[in-house]
């Protein structure tokens, strides 16, 4: 029998997925407290469930590896080994390579690859501390391999309604084949809701599934023992249709027997909703009585939210047209109907923008087996705490904090961390403390990476930032704290030697820094040497909606994040002070650079200033400049787009909107501008 | 789709094609990368772009950036009037347009009587001419519009 396994895979990736977290973070508790054990049960679980569902798949590699490791866990379970750290070790590094080759099904590659040297690795250390259970089989379970001795059970009793007992009244008379079916499904079976699928798949080949006991939904959940009844009506051939059954692997027709409706019994009130019904085998119909989906969730390609969101942008900007319409004529109908639009399309946008936000979770889950194997290289001792995980950040914003966070963390623990002796020597505990932290605050999240280590070494940051003429001497001394431990945030920091003996705090801090800022976000950091240091990330809920600034040059409109605009404001053309052919101006007290964004957009200039000009001070990383514009028309909430992949990386512009005319108008990247 | 496009007698294999001028020369593309043919649209300007870049245009709610090739043959100054077209097509996903002077019909071309020989081309224009092909008595340039794109 042809059987559309795919329809299955992706249940059986997330499960696996699941199963390969559940086991990553068991086995880190495990590590923590090896004389727990009570652990060690789920983790064999765990595995033994991939290694059925793997088998049940046809993924033999899989289940090989999960059958030997599984070996090693049950000497664990059974007490008859110690939970080594050796032991600890060879399992994440199976784990891992469940992980890869998961990933590899996933990516439609089905070949497990080598696992001989980590099944090797497992055998070792499981013979070589016991030898009683060196004699255990080594057979692993195939899914092609036919069941016997399936227990039978004593049947519950069918229970039926009116309407069931009408039907098969009526399907006797037209002559059908009224059987009542009794199956069994080995008892060790993994994802037995695959076998029932592949029952329902024979029988609906040929007739209808009337009815069955547990319910199609329980069946198809898999919450059922060994044995599931099935009311059944063909009008082919029986034994056509048993034989089919029989050939199902881990499946066995018990027992058949025709079904005479007229001596059955309402056992149950008709339901209040009938379905329809009509006669013919299998086809269309069947649905009524087909399994309905298991989940609760639907999953949705991302590109089609990605539309939807793009659909409600335009939606909001014509909405934004109407209103200018409404105000220009003054049409008091028109005017309500849009305050009743405005009220659902921000209901909408609201809608859409929550169905794209996950939670951190996502990216937070894969930090501690990181932070473990990374410890444990560099020898140091670190609790991991993870609080809020489960903060929800728009997807876009969810894809790009992965790297930034990573390099955080690893190196809070390779620099800001130090070794056990140290610490003890210091009058610390020992093991190092390393947290991760995210929350809400208002349009905002914050993600916090805190350790206890030994904090940077702001002297030696300052002595760098002159070292490498970043500063002068008396610049650097006159420098707080506070902006001095900014500095590791500056390209030229990005070497070793600054902060610790070892090696450099600063490694690849620009690259955080410059990540975190085109995401519209900001990064701080709190530091007290010998004390630890806090590294605050403040990001935007979304990536996709933001605040702009809304200015004209010439004919042309552009936008600019207002997380790039520290202010707007009018000079005189008199103020303007220039040095060297760079105009400068003065705002409070502060000497601004002047840029002309005319000249930034490679447009002519006119030429002809006005007596006062409109300037827009923005910042770009800590410095401040002034933006010379034409006019300003003001702020806005953008939808942005991207220009596609042929205008993808054009310095000076992130994007595009569409406005309320319906005419292109770009977003100014002042990182990337000048 | 692919039905219509190609029409496969014994041994001739047509391609559908669209023809439009540019600099008083007629050039082809495949209709099958075709999406659409628009009147002149308003083109925002994009700084910084490459020069044959012309800008981009809002077609119901997707950017498309809009190629000048004009400016990328290098041909004379192109001014746009009511028979300026903006043909939007697609290729491995990306959508994208080319401005023209004028488009002035749909017709088969026999693949047979393309004339690969592209010496006389400008090195430059060659890499995007697939083709020549003659039809009666009028010379009709073929381009690859996969290459406009490297």
């Amino acid at each position: 029998m042809e059987l559309d396994m795919t329809q299955y895979l992706d249940v059986f990736l997330e499960e696996s997925r699941e199963h390969i977290r559940n086991l990553n973070s068991r086995l880190l508790e495990l590590e923590k407290n090896p004389g727990e054990t009570s652990g060690l049960n789920e983790i064999f679980r765990s595995a033994h469930t991939l290694k059925g569902m793997s088998s049940t798949m046809g993924f033999v590699g899989l289940a090989d590896l999960t059958h030997h490791m599984e070996n090693l866990l049950s000497e664990l379970k059974e007490g008859r080994m110690q939970v080594t750290s050796r032991a600890v070790d060879i399992l994440f590094a199976c784990i891992d390579r469940l992980q890869i080759i998961i990933d590899n099904i996933d990516g439609g590659n089905k070949l497990s690859g080598d696992n001989s040297e980590l099944i090797k690795a497992l055998e070792t250390i499981r013979t070589g501390q016991t030898e009683t259970a060196a004699a255990e089989t080594m057979r692993i379970e195939r899914a092609s391999e036919p069941s016997e001795n399936i227990p039978v059970k004593s049947p519950r009793g069918m229970i039926y309604n009116d309407y069931d007992i009408t039907i098969l009244k009526e399907a006797l008379s037209r002559g059908f084949n009224v059987q009542y079916l009794k199956i069994g499904v080995a008892p060790n079976s993994m994802m037995k809701a695959v076998r029932v699928f592949m029952v329902f798949k024979a029988l609906e080949e040929a007739g209808e599934v009337i009815k069955s006991d547990p319910s199609a939904q329980e069946l198809d959940e898999g919450k059922f023992d060994d044995q599931f009844d099935l009311v059944y009506i063909c009008q082919g051939d029986l034994n056509l249709v048993i034989e089919r059954i029989n050939q199902i692997s881990e499946v066995k027709l018990l027992q058949n027997q025709n079904l005479d409706p007229t001596v059955l019994t309402v056992t149950e009130p008709t339901p209040q909703v009938v379905p329809k019904l009509t006669y013919q085998p299998a086809g269309d119909q069947a649905d009524q009585n087909k399994i309905h989906h298991m989940k609760q969730t639907v999953r949705v390609d991302i590109e089609r939210l990605d539309k939807l969101m793009n659909l409600v942008g335009e939606l909001v900007m014509h909405k934004g047209r109407l209103e200018q319409i409404g105000s220009a004529y003054k049409l008091e109908e028109l005017n309500n109907t849009i305050e009743h639009m405005d009220r659902i399309t921000s209901d909408l946008q609201a809608v859409v923008m929550k169905v794209r936000m996950v939670p951190v979770e996502q990216v937070f889950n894969r930090f501690p087996r990181m932070v473990r194997d990374l410890a444990k290289e560099l020898n140091k001792e670190v609790d991991f705490y993870i609080e809020g995980k489960e903060t929800e950040l728009d997807r876009t914003v969810i894809d790009e904090i992965g790297d930034p966070l990573l390099h955080l963390l690893r190196n809070a623990l390779d620099h800001g961390l130090e070794s056990p002796q140290q610490r003890l020597l210091l009058g610390k505990p020992g093991q190092g403390r390393l947290y991760l932290r995210a929350h809400h605050e208002g349009n905002n999240v914050f993600i916090e990476v805190e350790d206890d280590g030994a904090g940077i070494k702001t002297g030696k940051v300052r002595a760098r930032a002159v070292e490498n003429g970043l500063l002068g001497k008396l610049e650097a001394e006159q420098l707080s704290d506070e902006a001095a431990n900014m500095l590791i945030f500056e390209s030229g920091f990005s070497t070793a030697d600054i902060v610790t003996d070892i090696s450099g705090r600063g490694v690849g801090m620009d690259v955080v820094k410059s990540k975190i800022e085109a995401m519209n976000g900001e990064i701080i950091v709190n530091s007290r040497s010998g004390s630890g240091s806090l590294f605050r990330i403040k990001l935007p809920l979304t990536l996709a909606i933001i605040q702009a600034m809304m200015v004209t040059v010439q004919n042309e409109i552009y936008a600019i994040p207002l997380t790039s605009v520290d202010e707007t404001t009018m000079i005189s053309i008199k103020d303007i002070k220039n040095v060297q052919g760079q105009e400068f101006i003065t705002l409070r007290g502060s000497i601004l650079p002047l840029l002309r964004l005319a000249r930034l957009v490679d447009l002519p200039e006119d030429g002809c200033d006005s007596e006062e000009i409109y300037v827009v001070v923005v910042r770009k990383g800590s410095k401040q400049f002034g933006l010379v514009v034409d006019t300003l028309i003001g702020q806005q909430e953008i939808v942005i787009k991207s220009l596609g992949k042929i205008l993808d990386d054009i310095p000076g512009i992130a994007g595009a909107i569409i406005s309320g005319d319906g005419n292109v108008c770009l977003i100014l990247d002042i990182t990337t501008l000048f | 789709m692919n039905l219509s496009n190609t029409n496969e007698t014994e041994n001739q294999k047509m391609i559908q094609v669209v023809v439009f001028h540019l600099a008083g020369v007629e050039y082809a593309v495949e209709i099958t990368y075709v999406e659409e043919i628009n009147r002149f649209m308003n083109i925002t300007r994009v700084p910084h772009a490459p020069s044959y870049i012309e800008g981009v245009v809002n077609l119901r709610g997707s950017i498309i950036p809009i190629i000048n090739l004009h400016k990328k043959f290098n041909l004379a100054g192109q001014k746009f009037d009511n028979y300026t077209r903006i043909i939007v097509f697609k290729i491995n996903d990306i959508l994208a347009a080319i401005i023209v002077d004028k488009v002035s019909e749909v017709i088969f071309l026999d693949v047979a009587n393309i004339a690969e020989d592209t010496q006389f081309f400008s090195p430059i224009n060659a890499e995007v001419i697939e083709g020549m092909v003659k039809v009666e008595d009028r010379l009709i340039i073929l381009l690859d519009l996969m290459k406009l794109f490297d």
